[in-house]
């Protein structure tokens, strides 16, 4: 059985919500505790959502000098899989392992609703499984969600295929600038989620973990899930290197 | 003992006595000398003035409470212990407590609330069980006032900042707006959690020679007295010397806390558990030892410190948050210890459990700072027999079955009933509270099928079929009127509002919130209400499994409404079959079970027309509600029910819209009016609801009304897209015509234009503007 890790912050809040997840999607969930400096042999990682260390300072801040994200960073290096959802996505962006920063929601206030995001690749390790264009319903539960970057980044990341969500209408448009209802927090250019240069690290702010199951209202974040876990499936049979690494 | 020159309380005014600058009254200074025998020192003083406070000792409430009925089918834990236990089968068990914040909220809105929050989880996760889900019940003045809004905001930021971090979802509650909490906000918390019945943990200090082990953040100056000085007065005008009575939060530190005592717990690592609140170590100590029956001698100079210099009185009485007491063998500190370390949790051994039944403070030098038997703290505290008296002029209830006689309502207004309901919708206490919990985050732990927004909120038990349904409701507007009835109502609005899932509801929680118990009228109210939730519970066959009580909630506008506080949680054996409030679908027959009474005194409609001189708020059959909701269980049971929602707020207009609204479909009905319209369309008599059932199920859905003693009527069919009701019957007066106006009788509109009035109603009245 395909195991995947699932990192545990002091404050990490959706560690048992994204083992559950990764359980319905057929893989062994492990957790990997923050002072762990291996990662126990995993075919992925995921980083959970919630508030790692507390959170007082900045989302994710503290979180990137554990000896945990040590050990993360070198498996990222060597290609491994690495998802980030919410608080995990604000940590890779800390460690700059993910390009990009999230500031404060627009409103400064958190914000806890459903949102609708689109696919913009279904050629990743991440969502393989999932239809382009279609709108996917996930919450989204956070204070600092709104995905920023430098103009020049923001081309870069367009041109290179690295934008991989983005919030969306309920029709399937990538939300214009300034709809504030179907991009709440203000992302640029509505990005919900990136991935890294290589391909093989990727952050989101909706929870993929909480839209798992049809009684909790929505199985459109299963496919994430199950994209995921497949593609690490496949990597642990064949271990591919990706470049641009160690 | 030469104690006095060791131990000093804060330097009071020289010319008031300590005690009465510690809030104690000269008979019950009187009562602690007789517990003692001798005259108390002023550090033993400061440890009686907390736990005698109201809020430690319920003093004034006690009596009444007692009256409740606490026993039932599944009560693993009921009054006297952190929270209520009931079972749910499968050797799991629900632990559940609503507990009050008030006066620290008024002061300090978002310490006071986030604190709110962490004590109330605390209380649950002492008792074993993992907290999963938290609903707020919020009341605060005219919401257009600078003051209010200022709350408000604060209030909703520290429930979310608290709740959202600890990861526990705020899943439910309520905002209400009314004049009377202008100048004392109630901010009152509900907390949920789910245990394995095995892991039930007691607040207990058995075994003389087990350790004392405080873990969790270390012990500052922060909520020095926040029992005996904020919860237990009237407040004057704004008060800063209070502020540091607050406490302030740390939900991280929360966090760990409930990770490293669930642990401890599943290891069966301690014998007995308890949360510092409340007075602090002086109450956790005593309490645990009451509980027991034995002592425990404290090392005062074992406690760890935030800060250098703390008299020892502000040890014993600081309210600093996020601290747990553990009682462990000796043999098992090693692995206490490690837990805690995991968990980067300070700890340390305070004191041993002694066998002569007194809480004795030692210092280094091992010399005895104070010597107080438990119980003399805690269950044998002073109790008062306060005077009631009923205020001069009162508006009852008629009583059930009176025949509708008032002649107010809308065609002798000359109001267009759809017109109403729009206001009604768009009104402060009745549009969608969603930009309240928008902030709050609803979803993590994945348990949560239905959040915030339209009724009771439902939480899936993972590896079960079953679901747990909870609701809070107090009913202050009735209760203004008639206490007793404010309460009854109470819990028959947040039992029904279980029930309406096809859940039965396991026990009750209450919060009463009322004024100074001295005052004989609000004691009156405070007598009343507890018998109105006790004649409720009764009829509904329920245990009141635990609660507590928040007095002097005055300030100088006045007192606020009586308000008694329901907290309800239900089972649903299977989640599938969850009915849920929204119409389902077109064509769907729409049936009102239960009958309209008069009275509109208390009600929305009130609040936004006015009522006539003389009227009184509805009458209560209690017996008819519990019929109401074994019907709506036996409906669900049996797969008829397509929607179900109750008649409450807004009366039956706003019912259908909500059902519209929720539904994104209209529909086309026939409403009976009998003698007011207002009454029939917006009047808020208890014990009604609008069930659907497809067409074919609706003989026997409306048959099974009647074997249940309820009148039904069909009102008409689901579809469309709008919303179109007819008034018919002998109320109906043709008041239209006698206008001369092109207002009929009817409501017909939009259900996109009910959806528009609803949702942006409460940010236009807190001026929120520009969020999506």
């Amino acid at each position: 059985m395909t195991r995947i890790g699932v990192v545990v912050f002091p404050g990490s809040n959706c560690d048992r919500d994204t083992l559950h997840a990764v359980e319905l999607a057929g893989a062994e969930a492990v957790e990997l505790w923050h002072e762990s400096p291996t990662l126990d042999g995993v075919a992925g990682v995921i980083l959970p959502g919630g508030f790692a260390y507390g959170d007082y300072l900045r989302a994710g801040v503290i979180a990137r000098f554990s000896p945990v994200m040590r050990a993360v960073a070198d498996f990222a290096a060597n290609g491994g899989l690495v998802l980030g959802i919410c608080n995990g996505f604000q940590v890779l962006a800390e460690a700059g392992l993910v390009p990009g920063a999230l500031l404060r929601n627009r409103d400064l206030r958190f914000l806890g609703r459903e949102v609708r995001i689109v696919a913009e690749r279904t050629d990743t390790p991440f969502t393989s499984g999932l239809d382009r264009g279609r709108p996917m319903r996930l919450p989204i539960a956070h204070g600092e969600g709104c995905y920023f970057a430098d103009d020049a980044t923001l081309d870069t990341l367009e041109r290179d295929g690295q934008v991989l969500f983005r919030y969306a209408t309920a029709e399937g448009e990538a939300a214009a600038e300034g709809d504030r209802i179907s991009n709440p927090n203000g992302s640029l250019r509505a990005i919900a989620g990136v991935l890294n240069a290589t391909g093989n690290v990727a952050g989101l702010m909706p929870h993929p973990e909480r839209a798992s199951e049809a009684i909790l209202g929505s199985r459109d974040g299963f496919g994430i899930v199950r994209s995921f876990v497949g593609a690490a499936a496949k990597r642990a049979a064949a271990p591919v290197l990706v470049g641009g690494g160690a | 003992m030469t104690i006095a020159e060791v131990v000093t309380v804060n330097p009071a005014p020289t010319d008031v006595a300590l005690h009465r600058s510690l809030g104690l009254t000269d008979d019950e200074l009187t009562a602690i000398v007789e517990r003692l025998g001798r005259s108390p020192n002023d550090l033993e003083l400061a440890m009686f003035s907390v736990m005698w406070s109201e809020h430690c000792s319920y003093k004034s409430s006690k009596p009444l409470l007692r009256t409740l009925p606490t026993g039932g089918d599944g009560v693993v834990a009921g009054p006297g212990e952190n929270a209520g236990v009931v079972s749910i089968g499968d050797g799991l068990a629900v632990a559940f407590k609503i507990e009050s914040h008030n006066h620290p909220s008024a002061v300090e809105p978002y310490q006071g609330a986030a604190t709110g929050v962490g004590g109330i989880l605390r209380d649950i996760f002492t008792m074993g069980a993992r907290p999963i889900a938290v609903l707020d019940a919020l009341r605060f003045g005219d919401p257009s006032e600078a003051r209010t809004r200022l709350l408000v905001d604060g209030v909703v930021r520290g429930v979310g900042g608290y709740g959202n971090c600890v990861g526990v979802p705020t899943v439910g509650g309520e905002l209400v707006f009314d004049p009377s909490y202008a100048g004392n906000p109630l901010v009152n918390v509900m907390a949920i959690g789910l245990l394995e019945e095995r892991h039930l943990t007691r607040a207990a200090a058995p075994g003389p020679g087990n350790l004392a082990v405080l873990f969790g953040s270390t012990t500052g100056r922060d909520g020095i007295g926040g029992a005996s000085v904020l919860a237990s007065a009237t407040f004057g005008d704004d008060d800063p010397s209070k502020r540091p009575s607050v406490q302030v939060g740390d939900p991280f530190a929360e966090k760990l806390l409930i990770e490293a005592s669930l642990e401890l717990i599943e290891g069966g690592l301690v014998e007995g558990l308890q949360d510092l609140g409340a007075g602090g170590i002086t109450c956790a100590t005593s309490e645990t030892a009451d509980r027991a029956g034995t002592g425990i001698r404290i090392e005062l100079e074992a406690i760890p410190r935030r800060e250098p210099g703390m008299a020892p009185f502000e040890v014993l009485i600081s309210e600093s948050q996020e601290r747990m007491l553990a009682i462990v063998r000796e043999e098992r500190l090693a692995a206490v210890a490690a837990v805690c370390e995991r968990w980067a949790l300070p700890w340390a051994v305070i004191g041993r459990v002694t066998d002569d039944g007194d809480i004795t403070v030692v210092d280094a030098e091992g010399r005895e700072l104070a010597r107080i038997p438990a119980p003399a703290l805690t269950s044998d505290a002073i109790v008062h027999e306060r005077l009631a008296a009923p205020p001069q002029r009162r508006r009852a209830a008629p009583a059930p079955g009176v025949p509708n006689t008032v002649q107010d309502g809308l065609p002798e207004r000359g109001m267009d009933p759809g017109a109403v309901l729009l206001a009604l919708l768009g009104s402060s206490n009745l549009a969608s509270r969603r930009p309240v919990f928008e902030q709050y985050d609803s979803t993590v732990q994945v348990n949560t099928v239905t959040g915030p927004g339209q009724g009771a909120a439902v939480l899936r038990v993972k590896g079960t079929s079953k679901a747990l349904v909870a609701a809070t409701d107090a009913n202050a507007g009735v209760g203004g009127f008639d206490p007793w009835l404010g309460a009854a109502m109470s819990v028959a609005e947040a039992t029904r509002n279980v029930s309406l899932t096809g859940a039965r509801p396991l026990g009750v929680t209450n919060c009463l919130n009322f004024g100074d118990p001295t005052r004989p009228e609000a004691f009156w109210q405070l007598q009343e209400a507890v018998r109105g939730l006790g004649d409720a519970c009764r009829a509904l066959g329920l245990p009141v499994t635990g609660g507590n009580v928040s007095l002097y909630n005055e300030s100088p506008s006045g007192t606020i409404l009586p308000t008694p506080e329901i907290g309800v949680v239900g089972l649903l054996d299977d989640v599938s079959r969850l009915v849920r409030p929204a119409f389902a679908a077109d064509g769907d027959t729409i049936l009102l079970v239960g009958e309209a009474g008069p009275g509109l005194a208390g009600s929305d409609y009130a609040a936004l027309a006015g009522t006539a001189a003389g009227d009184g708020p509805p009458a209560i059959d209690l017996a008819r509600e519990a019929g109401l909701q074994r019907f709506l269980r036996d409906a669900a049971e049996r797969g008829l029910l397509g929607s179900a929602q109750d008649v409450s707020g807004g009366g039956l207009a706003v019912a259908l819209a909500e059902c519209a609204i929720w539904g994104g479909r209209g529909a086309r009905v026939r409403v009976p009016v009998s003698a007011s319209p207002a009454a029939d369309l917006f009047g808020e008599s208890p014990s009604r609801v609008v069930v659907t059932s497809r067409p074919r199920h609706a003989p026997a859905l409306a048959l099974l009304a009647r074997q249940h003693g309820l009148p039904v009527e069909t009102l008409g069919v689901v579809g469309g897209a709008r919303l179109f009701a007819e008034l018919v019957g002998a109320g109906a007066t043709g008041a239209a015509e006698e206008r001369g106006a092109g207002v009929a009788d009817a409501i017909d509109v939009a259900v996109k234009d009910l959806a528009h009035a609803w949702e942006h109603g409460l940010g236009r009245a807190l001026g929120w503007t520009g969020q999506a």
